[in-house]
């Protein structure tokens, strides 16, 4: 496999309420910054990560493509999934050989629907679809598996006081006041600050390989594994509470191969911490989440592969050594990406 | 039908009377073992069917091959739940006797694993819905006595579920498009120039889809314009005042990039590539914050444009 | 281009109007099915799936590898989904041939589908956002005029458009997948068809069917049966918004086919391609196209389409598949272009095989004719 880093990464000020700007505008400033802090005006490959139903329209990314400045034409893709996955489709074709660089972003603007309905969507439309069963419903059942399984409604609380100070100090994160202890169920075993926030916001970075990383940035963000796998979809067909792919990812990924300092896992419902702390083999002395995680700032699409620049970004400042990036998608942990980098 | 006035009129009408013949309770008709069988498995909720020697499987059970006569084997064989529509007829009117009330069909049904048809009629709603191969049910009578009623009618399998969907926003313009349409509110059209290539792209955006550079020059376009290019579209939108209507792409002075806008005040098969349009406003009182305050385009009667020359000063690509 | 890659396996389902009898996975299982078996494999035997289809609004379902990832086999491994508008079939099998090429897995499976049926493809491809600055018109409305502008420029007289629909179904007799069968199709019956949008006739565009299409590829050293060998593959999307952009032969379109071309090392595609599957949605776009992928000059398409050298019996037959005019699943059919191009150079096209095709180029387009994604495969190995 070709030597491919992370070389640059740029996200919004993420924003709890949509402050008029189109996802094009909302964009623009992070394709500028990763473009200032490389010196790169074009890319051998682009491929970007957004869902039309977010947006409210079908073909809701080509508009995104104006705001890069795809001229002369570029090559180019798009996934409609996280920018993580658009991440993995750069990091593939770079394997080829022919091509240096890549530009990669995820954009969504949450705020513009109910973004937990709008997860009914994505169910099977036979079986659950017809239900109206909403995200923050299925995740409930989720953590009332965890909690079956031997898991503390204790550990729940303690990940989000610790997800929403660490999102206070980051200024890229929504400023979320500690939980009260007093909130009472909206989805029972789930309270709302176990919710992730609704969230507007992008992300960008820029892939390398090989001597053009190191021209590029002084200390690369070396991807040293990066994988994905999903589990069976109907959510009576699969144990909810020990997601198999999130552990073949890591396994595939080889995580387990060396210490992690860091890891910035995609954590939308404070049980998904513990689940994948055990699915993944995180070891207890890493730190977790150091952003936030979206418990802090959730823009949909964008925050897995905010996940991989923030874990990406303390490789680059040397404040880790190793540093571990996952994405999720699908409903309860269904499918699960993981990216191991180093320094 | 014969009046009550023609019965009974004394201008000599023929003699009409209302008679019935009807056996008071109904007839008393004893089965035999093989329709007795059929009919208590039916009033059991099953159809079933008996083989013949040959190995055929009939449906409904005779007592006998009707191909030869023979007496059938005393095998039955339960058949079903579902069967095939192989001919069918749809009833517009029923009539008192007939299984249903409203507008249903008859048909010819296999059920599976059975060698012969069934007769009986199928609620299938409307006739659209009937073709050979369509897949049925039995629909049960809650209260069954032994009879091929039992069987209310036939109701084609389900195939399809409707799923309702509807995802709701509260959208805002963005930034760009909210200036541009502000201006619009206000009767004026404002584009925005690039620094870098010093074109200037309408409407108003705040980068180049070029070269990325941020642009903050606004321009002020005219109304007037040139069309480039244009669709006659015979089939009707809800956006446009009938059909056939002309739908342009329109590059108006002062502009690098063009509108897509409706072309009207004059007949759809008079416009022209490279004639000359202004557009057509409401009132101010009308206007609102949206591209509908522009009726349409109408020709200015000045000389066409010949749109090639234009197109070699750009360079082609 | 990496690693070698080849397409050893094909499936299809028939293309029609509406497909009443399967469930969406039904679908995506027929075509997944059916490439396997022509690969001699079972879903045991693929690392990875690959899947893509137009805008998700069509059948309701958001996110649909979600759902359907276990109906494709692929729990247990990666499945990615691939969403670039019209060209979304070709850039599936790119991304697919991309993780081959990549040599990241040995055997992918890549489907593309569409059950528009279950929707309504008119309704869903003129939903628009309430703020906006130009009219928004369906797609034919979107392309009618840039069709207008090349008879323009090329002065090519108004029936070339009839002659490519009458080709393009006649082909489609021969295709038992096809959608639309109008045996005895005339010029005539074409031309007194009603205008929908001037100067495109209602039998000069593409249908709405329902369908999905596979392919299983392998890296060299896991081909069996006969392959398709990858020669060359890219993609390239340019922005719609720039001030003078050609929109009759867009520059990104060129830029691809030069790609692809270099790739393959293909000087003339006329004389050196055997067929073409290429994305042909509404007549005119054959001879826009023979220009746009250097098949003829500039203002020349139009002739040689006249003068029969794309049919089936031409120098160069283009689309003897019958093509996205005669069955149009959009999710489908870019990926479909790109299995007929499979299907010819592997000697698999049955009655529409053009007679010792060697190499093919598939292409497929999108959205205002920007995105632009395109293959060349051949018997031999690169």
């Amino acid at each position: 496999m070709r030597e491919v880093a992370v070389v640059a990464f740029a996200q919004t000020r993420h924003s709890a309420v949509d402050e008029g700007l189109s996802e094009p505008e909302l964009l623009l400033p992070v394709i500028r910054a990763v473009r200032e802090s490389t010196g790169l005006r074009s890319f051998g490959f682009t491929c970007s990560g957004s869902c039309d139903y977010l947006a409210g329209a079908p073909f809701s990314f080509v508009s995104a493509l104006d705001a890069i400045g795809a001229w002369p034409p570029i090559s180019e893709s798009h996934v409609e999934m996280d920018g993580a996955w658009a991440l993995y489709e750069a990091w593939v074709r770079l394997q080829h050989g022919d091509i240096d660089t890549a530009l990669v972003y995820g954009f969504g603007k949450s705020t513009q629907t109910d973004p937990y309905e709008l997860m009914t969507l994505q169910l099977d439309p036979y079986y659950l679809a017809p239900l109206g069963l909403d995200e923050i419903s299925y995740a409930a059942l989720q953590a009332r598996a965890w909690l079956d399984a031997g898991g503390d409604e204790k550990t729940m609380r303690e990940v989000v006081r610790r997800s929403r100070a660490a999102g206070r100090a980051n200024p890229d994160a929504l400023d979320l006041p500690d939980p009260p202890g007093d909130e009472s169920h909206l989805v029972e075993p789930l309270r709302p600050s176990d919710v992730a926030p609704v969230t507007d916001g992008a992300a960008a970075v820029v892939l390398a390989a090989g001597d053009r990383a190191r021209e590029l940035c002084e200390r690369p963000a070396w991807i040293t594994g990066i994988a994905h796998r999903i589990d069976p979809h109907y959510l009576g067909m699969r144990n909810l509470a020990r997601p198999a792919s999130a552990a073949d990812a890591a396994r595939a990924a080889g995580a387990g191969k060396g210490a992690i300092d860091v890891a910035e896992l995609h954590v939308r419902y404070s049980h998904e911490e513990p689940i994948l702390r055990e699915a993944l083999g995180i070891p207890d002395g890493t730190v977790v989440n150091p952003s936030g995680g979206p418990l802090a700032a959730n823009p949909i699409m964008a925050a897995g592969l905010i996940r991989i620049g923030e874990a990406a970004r303390r490789v680059m400042s040397g404040a880790a050594v190793r540093a571990l990036g996952h994405a999720t998608s699908g409903p309860c942990l269904q499918h699960n990406l993981v990216t191991v980098m180093e320094g | 039908m014969p009046s009550e006035q023609d019965a009974a009129g004394p201008s000599g009408g023929p003699l009409v009377a209302e008679h019935t013949l009807e056996f008071p309770g109904g007839y008393t008709r004893t089965t035999g073992p093989v329709i007795g069988r059929f009919l208590t498995e039916l009033r059991d909720g099953r159809v079933v069917g008996v083989r013949t020697a040959a190995g055929r499987v009939l449906v409904p059970p005779l007592e006998y091959d009707p191909d030869t006569g023979e007496p059938v084997t005393g095998e039955y064989v339960e058949v079903g739940p579902a069967g095939t529509v192989t001919t069918w007829s749809w009833v517009h009117a029923p009539r008192p006797g007939h299984p249903l009330d409203r507008p249903f069909a008859w048909a010819l049904i296999r059920m599976d694993g059975a060698d012969t048809d069934l007769v009986h009629a199928v609620d299938a709603g409307n006739v659209k819905a009937m073709r050979p191969g369509l897949r049925v049910r039995p629909r049960w009578r809650a209260e069954r006595t032994g009879h091929i009623t039992d069987i209310a009618c036939f109701v084609p399998e389900v195939t399809k579920i409707v799923a309702p969907i509807r995802t709701a926003y509260r959208l805002r313009p963005g930034r760009s498009l909210g200036r541009f349409l502000e201006g619009v509110r206000d009767g004026i059209l404002l584009g925005g120039r690039c620094p870098d290539c010093d074109k200037v792209y309408l409407p108003y955006r705040i980068s180049c889809p070029a070269c990325g550079a941020a642009v903050d020059e606004e321009v002020r376009v005219a109304d007037t314009g040139t069309v480039t290019t244009f669709a006659i579209n015979n089939l009707p939108d809800p956006r446009a005042p009938q059909v056939p209507f002309v739908s342009a792409y329109i590059l108006l002075d002062g502009a690098d990039t063009e509108l897509i806008g409706l072309v009207g005040g004059v007949p759809a098969d008079r416009v022209r590539q490279g004639m000359r349009v202004r557009a057509v406003w409401l009132p101010p009182e009308e206007r609102t914050t949206a591209m509908t305050n522009i009726r349409w385009f109408e020709p200015t009667g000045e000389p066409d444009v010949d749109l090639d020359a234009g197109r070699d000063a750009q360079g082609g690509a | 281009m990496g690693d070698r890659c080849a397409v050893i396996g094909v499936g299809q389902t028939r293309y029609m109007s509406k497909r009443r009898d399967v469930s969406i996975a039904g679908l995506v299982r027929e075509a997944a099915l059916r490439a396997l078996e022509d690969a001699g494999l079972t879903f045991a035997d693929v690392d990875a799936v690959v899947i893509g289809k137009a805008p998700d609004l069509f059948e309701g379902v958001m996110m649909p590898e979600a759902y359907l990832a276990d109906a494709l086999g692929a729990a247990g491994k990666p499945i990615m989904r691939v969403h670039t508008a019209g060209s979304v079939g070709g850039s599936t099998a790119l991304v697919g041939a991309s993780l081959i090429q990549g040599g990241v897995h040995e055997r992918v499976l890549v489907v593309g589908f569409e059950k528009q049926s279950e929707s309504n493809a008119t309704w869903a491809l003129t939903t628009h956002l309430p703020f906006s600055s130009s009219l928004v018109v369906g797609a034919g409305g979107y392309f009618a005029p840039h069709i207008r502008e090349y008879i323009r420029r090329s002065g090519a007289p108004p029936h070339i458009g009839a002659l490519v629909a009458v080709k393009d179904r006649l082909n489609a007799l021969k295709n038992p997948y096809a959608h639309l069968r109008i045996p005895g199709i005339t010029r005539e019956l074409v031309e007194s068809t009603p205008m929908l949008w001037e100067p495109i006739r209602y039998l000069e565009t593409c249908p709405s069917s329902d369908g999905a299409c596979a392919m299983v590829l392998a890296a060299e050293h896991k081909v069996t049966g006969t392959p398709a060998w990858v020669h060359g593959a890219a993609m390239r999307s340019e922005t719609m918004m720039r001030a003078g952009r050609d929109t009759v032969s867009p520059q990104a379109g060129k830029d691809c086919a030069a790609d692809v071309y270099r790739q393959a090392g293909i000087a003339d595609p006329r004389r050196d391609l055997d067929v073409a599957e290429v994305y042909v949605p509404f007549s005119w776009y054959e001879p826009m196209w023979l220009e746009n992928l250097g098949f003829a000059t500039e203002g020349e398409g139009w002739k040689l389409t006249e003068a029969g050298c794309t049919a089936l019996d031409g120098d160069i037959p283009w689309n003897p598949s019958g093509g996205v005019l005669s069955s149009n699943p959009i999710g489908a059919s870019g990926l479909i272009r790109f299995a007929e191009a499979a299907l010819q150079v592997r000697g698999l096209a049955g009655e529409h095989q053009v007679p010792g095709a060697r190499r093919a180029l598939g292409h497929a387009y999108g959205g205002g004719a920007q995105f632009f994604a395109m293959w060349i495969v051949g018997s031999e190995k690169p």
